[in-house]
């Protein structure tokens, strides 16, 4: 990880001195190794650039902002990113001619709610060893395998394949995509009470904070419906039971077919939901009605729900009663 | 002081839940929050912090005001249902409980909110000692011990046994209630060996002694035009966050909802983060990101402590340390204000 932050650090360095790009979007070090955040840079301030097992953050949405404005950017991107970039360049969100992406190896990255859910407290700080996170907290030095602590984005990883970039950096990974399905198949394997019963104790726990939605690529709305104080939807808490639901509901539907599967938004969630499943649900059930469809592989490819073909199953052809 | 084993502690709450409503941290999907405890609650005492903080039981996030209902040409109002309940609210830690005393100046001693100011004086608050804090506490900057909790009751969990010690006459008559339940405990010693144990560990935490000297109400304007604001807030994502996991964020705001037959009018937790936050007829008075984002921090490190003899709105309890989605918070703007003497 050193070694690669390095690379970077020199890369990024290059391409201002050269006057390749005028800034630099990348993630900035924190006080415990897992509180790094996104941040520009310029030669000012790269000596605080980091690459970490913690840069879990999709750095994509950014490049709204900040593709319009002068002068080109670096922006670095994991493979999973690299995905949200290309939707986002189909959507003509960001201006590709504005942006420089470099193309950055990963390994995965770790979820520090996980670590503390695994009585790891007080982390001052961590380093990868292999496949062990070493932890230095206040109570001594703690290590665990990295694979039980990363997150949930990463154990279902799309493949370590970059799909846009100017350039890559560091070594090639191979690795075979996950399944993404599994937790998916299992909810559709309950019946309706019981999936029911699991969504309302997830859901329930929401706050509605936004950091899902605002975090999310596709949600690239300028003036969101639930920001809309006419809309008769906007409040700020959830009044009842439904609106719990409604909310989380209606942004599944809004960003089905555009969603990468990018997994900012369980990520974020200071409360722990598996929003992710929510979106799989949409993909999965996208792949087996209009063949298999991967948002954000490419930016040409048509989506599903935005083309039509005399193959398209037909409304009554869905089987509602299983609930699928 | 007196004692009880911590497995009878089940009996302790259905008993004080018969009179009340208890709310206690309670695990549900992953996650441990104040809620109202029932036999089915999943009590967890050793989680150090709530995800949300412990405010929702004197102000909740949702709180419905008043009912219109519309029949033709007649309208009628319902009046909302007064909080009379008794609470007691148990395992709250020190930072949450100097909180309710930043709420009170809000709440009780500035504008009088009724529903809040009924549910302070309907409520006992049991507070619990912080045995192992973590990295990101630092209540101690804010003069707070998280060895010596107060509240009604103190207490301690210590080799299997909950210390108990009231404070206030509240704290005595919930004392005299369920005293059956516990044994008299003459020997100090346990909490007092846990008590230098925790001020020791909170004496080398990384933020306990972080430099608020630089944050008085004669700095306002410096620290408002400070040029740092804008690469403090650039990651921020103007979601609600670190406002709702606060203890001391109070901002509301107060929302109609159209019912088929009338009005709902309910007050909510707003956010100085979001988009909309105190907009007007003529706009939103904080155009961007970064103005909201150093409204949050001016408010509790600036224009709260002019307001309020000097006093603090944080109690570092650390919560937006953790919860942030990228990692932003009160400690990285403490410091780097801070820094330009």
């Amino acid at each position: 990880m050193q070694e690669i932050m390095k690379q970077a650090k020199l890369k990024a360095e290059e391409l201002l001195t050269k006057g390749v790009v005028n800034r630099v979007i990348g993630w900035t070090e924190g006080d415990f190794s897992y509180d790094c955040s996104p941040a520009t840079f310029t030669l000012d301030n790269l000596d605080k650039f980091v690459y970490t097992e913690f840069c879990g953050a999709n750095l994509s949405k950014y490049l709204i902002e900040e593709s319009k404005k002068e002068g080109k950017i670096l922006v670095f991107l994991k493979p999973c990113d690299t995905y949200s970039f290309n939707q986002l360049i189909q959507e003509h969100r960001i201006k590709r001619e504005n942006i420089y992406v470099v193309g950055i190896e990963c390994r995965g990255k770790v979820d520090i709610d996980k670590l503390r859910a695994f009585g790891i407290d007080g982390v001052l700080g961590c380093k990868t060893e292999g496949d062990k996170l070493i932890c230095d907290t206040i109570y001594g030095e703690k290590t665990v395998d990295k694979v039980d602590v990363m997150l949930e984005k990463c154990l279902s990883c799309k493949g370590k394949k970059h799909v846009v970039y100017d350039e890559l950096i560091g070594e090639e990974v191979v690795e075979e995509p996950k399944d993404r399905f599994g937790m998916v198949a299992q909810l559709e394997a309950m019946t309706e009470d019981e999936r029911y019963k699991f969504w309302q104790n997830e859901l329930s726990k929401c706050i509605r904070c936004n950091a899902c939605r605002n975090v999310c690529p596709a949600c690239s709305c300028v003036h969101c419906v639930f920001d809309n104080p006419d809309s008769n939807i906007a409040s700020k808490a959830n009044t009842d039971r439904f609106e719990e639901k409604l909310y989380h509901i209606i942004r599944a539907w809004h960003v089905a077919g555009r969603c990468t599967d990018c997994g900012e938004c369980s990520r974020v969630c200071p409360q722990g939901i598996p929003l992710h499943l929510i979106n799989r649900k949409f993909i999965k059930d996208m792949n087996e009605f209009y063949g298999e469809y991967q948002a954000g592989e490419d930016t040409e490819t048509k989506a599903p729900l935005n083309s039509y073909t005399f193959g398209d199953r037909e409304p009554h052809e869905f089987d509602t009663k299983e609930g699928k | 002081m007196m004692k009880i084993s911590l497995k009878n502690l089940p009996e302790l709450y259905s008993f004080i839940a018969k009179k009340n409503d208890l709310y206690l941290p309670i695990f549900k999907a992953g996650q441990v929050d104040f809620a109202k405890w029932d036999k089915d609650a999943i009590v967890d005492l050793n989680k150090l912090k709530t995800t949300k903080s412990a405010k929702d039981v004197f102000f909740p996030q949702s709180q419905d005001l008043v009912r219109f209902e519309v029949d033709g040409k007649k309208i009628s109002i319902d009046e909302p249902i007064m909080p009379t309940n008794k609470q007691v609210i148990f395992g709250v830690k020190a930072c949450d409980n100097r909180s309710f005393e930043l709420l009170d100046m809000a709440f009780v001693e500035d504008y009088p909110d009724t529903f809040y100011e009924m549910r302070r004086a309907n409520t006992t608050i049991v507070t619990l000692a912080c045995a192992k804090p973590d990295e990101a506490c630092f209540c101690k900057a804010y003069g707070i011990d998280a060895a010596d909790p107060k509240g009604d009751v103190s207490t301690w969990i210590v080799d299997g046994y909950l210390h108990w010690m009231p404070n206030t006459d509240k704290g005595i008559e919930l004392t005299t209630e369920v005293k059956d339940f516990f044994e008299l405990d003459m020997d100090n010693s346990a909490v007092e060996n846990q008590q230098s144990e925790i001020r020791a560990i909170i004496d080398r935490l990384p933020y306990s002694n972080i430099d608020l000297s630089k944050f008085t109400p004669d700095k306002l304007l410096e620290l408002f035009n400070s040029p740092k604001w804008k690469a403090l807030s650039e990651a921020c994502l103007g979601c609600g966050t670190c406002t709702f996991v606060c203890p001391t964020c109070q901002c509301y705001d107060v929302k109609d909802f159209k019912t088929k037959t009338g009005v709902q009018r309910f007050k909510c937790w707003d956010s100085c983060m979001f988009a909309d936050f105190t907009k007007c007829a003529h706009g939103n008075t904080r155009p961007s990101q970064m103005q909201r984002y150093r409204q949050r921090f001016m408010h509790k490190l600036v224009y709260f402590p002019s307001n309020h003899d000097g006093v603090y709105s944080c109690v570092g309890c650390g919560r937006c340390v953790q919860k942030c989605p990228q990692m932003l918070n009160i400690v990285k703007v403490i410091k780097t204000l801070g820094e330009d003497k």
